[in-house]
């Protein structure tokens, strides 16, 4: 798949807010006023910045708004309506707990709750292709909870569970790539496509194009393979197993904590990159790759 | 609405005959006109006359080359468009509600003054059905020519999806597959009509009809006539190497 800055940028972003704002609902950290505002301005920052890179890329932005009618179907437009809700709940408790020092437990708790729905409707918009078989799996959705978990405790300063959370991580990551790949060889043939495997060895003689055109740019994408090992390595390194051990393994400080983030945000890029450039769609296989 | 209707009253869509496709390319041309000039947002091209040109599409046709162990290759052509599934997971997956399917004759259709142009549908297809036009930023889909099929200002001729009404080879079959005593239906039924990519669970209301099986010739083509030459071919044969 091609590997759009906005679905990256947006994946990456919301998932960070979210995951933060699940802490926060939590009272982890148990803040108020002016380093409440702090946190919380983060988590809208964050959120809100990968909600709106996220329709850079439609076509026809002036129909977004009924994007968020489908909520009955489809996964997208419950992303859309879970974040709105999720992001309008915290403001309820963000306010109290900046300007009067409550501490919002129970309304805090059902913002997590909702906070977490959000990015499993992240998720599910992959997950549920089964156009795609490397994402067509269970450890996509565990995969985006746990970098959200891990990447909201890094920021909320919880640095011991965060470095649980970015090793539990570590080992989702290279557990989903293992599965990706099989999902991935499992796919099938050309033959197997277009039905005409009882004829034979199938091969594309002449494809229906000679330009590029959507279909091709946008889900034949093949990224340069020679690289796609070593990024994998980088990415589980940087995401997971970097942090993870700056967190458990060091005294806990603020230099050591931004590093760890540091590295897991470069970590997460990588890693998101290479899940939309890795992920094969099956009509690759009409356009004999 | 997204929901897909529990059941259709009809199935319209095409049989598309693989053993009687020449890959002229006619059905490609003929869509790409009757649909840039009717129903929806044109079908753009980009830089036309440039040196990077492209464009949009609902039907492309692959070619395709089969060949079994110890046998000469063959090709087969192969049209691809919308296949109208019963099961159509790019409408599902729309947030907007802009893909639908119709209850009444199961054509898959986007209302074009809903779509976000997420491209979300496109990526839920098996077959590269979906184009996201790169002009009108809408997403853009066979209509089974919806502003031809029930025209009462056509000629009843007429009355059938351009792919169907200009191909030169008549590989290309028109009618409700949802009916089993109609002629499409009896042709799948007597040629073997299979999916595309049935494992996905999409069911596919378009139906492709297998190429025909082939003669075997007795001897390799290209086999000698004679190694050893006797009789004239013998005697031309020394003449022949002694000038």
């Amino acid at each position: 798949m091609h590997p759009a800055p906005s679905v990256i940028i947006f994946t990456t972003l919301s998932g960070l807010g979210f995951g933060l704002f699940f802490w926060l609902g939590l009272g982890v950290p148990d803040v108020q006023g002016g380093s409440a505002f702090a946190f919380f301005f983060i988590a809208y920052v964050l959120s809100c910045a990968g909600l709106l890179a996220s329709t850079f890329h439609l076509g026809n932005k002036k129909n977004a708004i009924y994007a968020l009618s489908q909520w009955r179907t489809s996964w997208l437009s419950r992303e859309g309506v879970a974040a709105i809700v999720t992001l309008f709940l915290f403001a309820l408790i963000a306010v109290p707990r900046i300007f009067l020092g409550a501490e919002m437990v129970i309304s805090g708790v059902i913002g997590s709750v909702l906070a977490l729905i959000t990015v499993v409707t992240t998720s599910m918009i992959y997950t549920q292709l089964k156009t795609i078989p490397r994402w067509n799996q269970p450890l996509t959705p565990v995969l985006f909870l746990l970098h959200a978990l891990g990447g909201g405790a890094l920021l909320a300063g919880e640095v011991k569970i965060a470095g649980w959370l970015l090793l539990a991580l570590t080992l989702a990551l290279f557990a989903a790539w293992r599965v990706g790949d099989r999902r991935a060889l499992a796919r099938g043939t050309t033959g197997d496509a277009t039905g005409l495997a009882h004829l034979g060895a199938v091969r594309m003689l002449e494809s229906g194009h000679t330009a590029r055109n959507y279909v091709v740019d946008e889900m034949v994408y093949r990224v340069g393979r020679k690289h796609a090992e070593k990024l994998r390595w980088i990415a589980l390194a940087l995401a997971g197993a970097l942090p993870a051990a700056i967190l458990l393994l060091t005294p806990p400080g603020h230099i050591t904590a931004f590093v760890a983030l540091a590295l897991h945000l470069l970590g997460v890029v990588i890693g998101r990159w290479l899940f939309f450039a890795e992920a094969e769609h099956v009509v690759g296989l009409y356009h004999g790759a | 609405m997204t929901a897909l209707p529990d059941k259709t009253d009809k199935k319209l869509g095409l049989v598309i005959d693989l053993d009687t496709c020449v890959g002229c390319h006619g059905c490609v041309t003929a869509c790409k006109g009757w649909n840039t000039q009717h129903y929806g947002a044109p079908l753009s091209d980009t830089d036309p006359y440039g040196a990077d040109p492209g464009g949009t599409f609902l039907n492309r046709v692959f070619s395709y080359e089969a060949q079994a162990e110890g046998r000469p290759a063959q090709t087969i052509h192969m049209p691809r468009s919308c296949l109208h599934c019963d099961d159509a997971p790019c409408v599902t997956v729309c947030p907007t509600g802009a893909s639908y399917k119709r209850a009444e004759d199961g054509i898959v259709l986007v209302n074009e003054d809903r779509c976000i142009g997420c491209g979300l549908c496109a990526w839920a297809c098996p077959y590269g059905a979906r184009e996201l036009d790169r002009e009108a930023g809408i997403m853009k889909k066979c209509t089974l020519c919806v502003d031809r099929i029930y025209n009462e200002n056509l000629p009843e001729e007429d009355r059938v999806p351009a792919c169907v009404r200009t191909c030169p080879a008549g590989a290309r079959h028109f009618g409700d597959l949802g009916d089993p005593d109609s002629d499409v239906s009896k042709l799948v039924a007597k040629r073997g009509g299979y999916d595309l990519m049935p494992d996905l669970g999409t069911k596919p209301v378009n139906k492709y009809l297998p190429p025909r099986p082939k003669d075997t010739l007795d001897t390799a083509p290209l086999t000698a006539v004679a190694d050893e030459p006797k009789g004239f071919l013998g005697w031309l044969d020394k003449a022949l190497e002694k000038l």
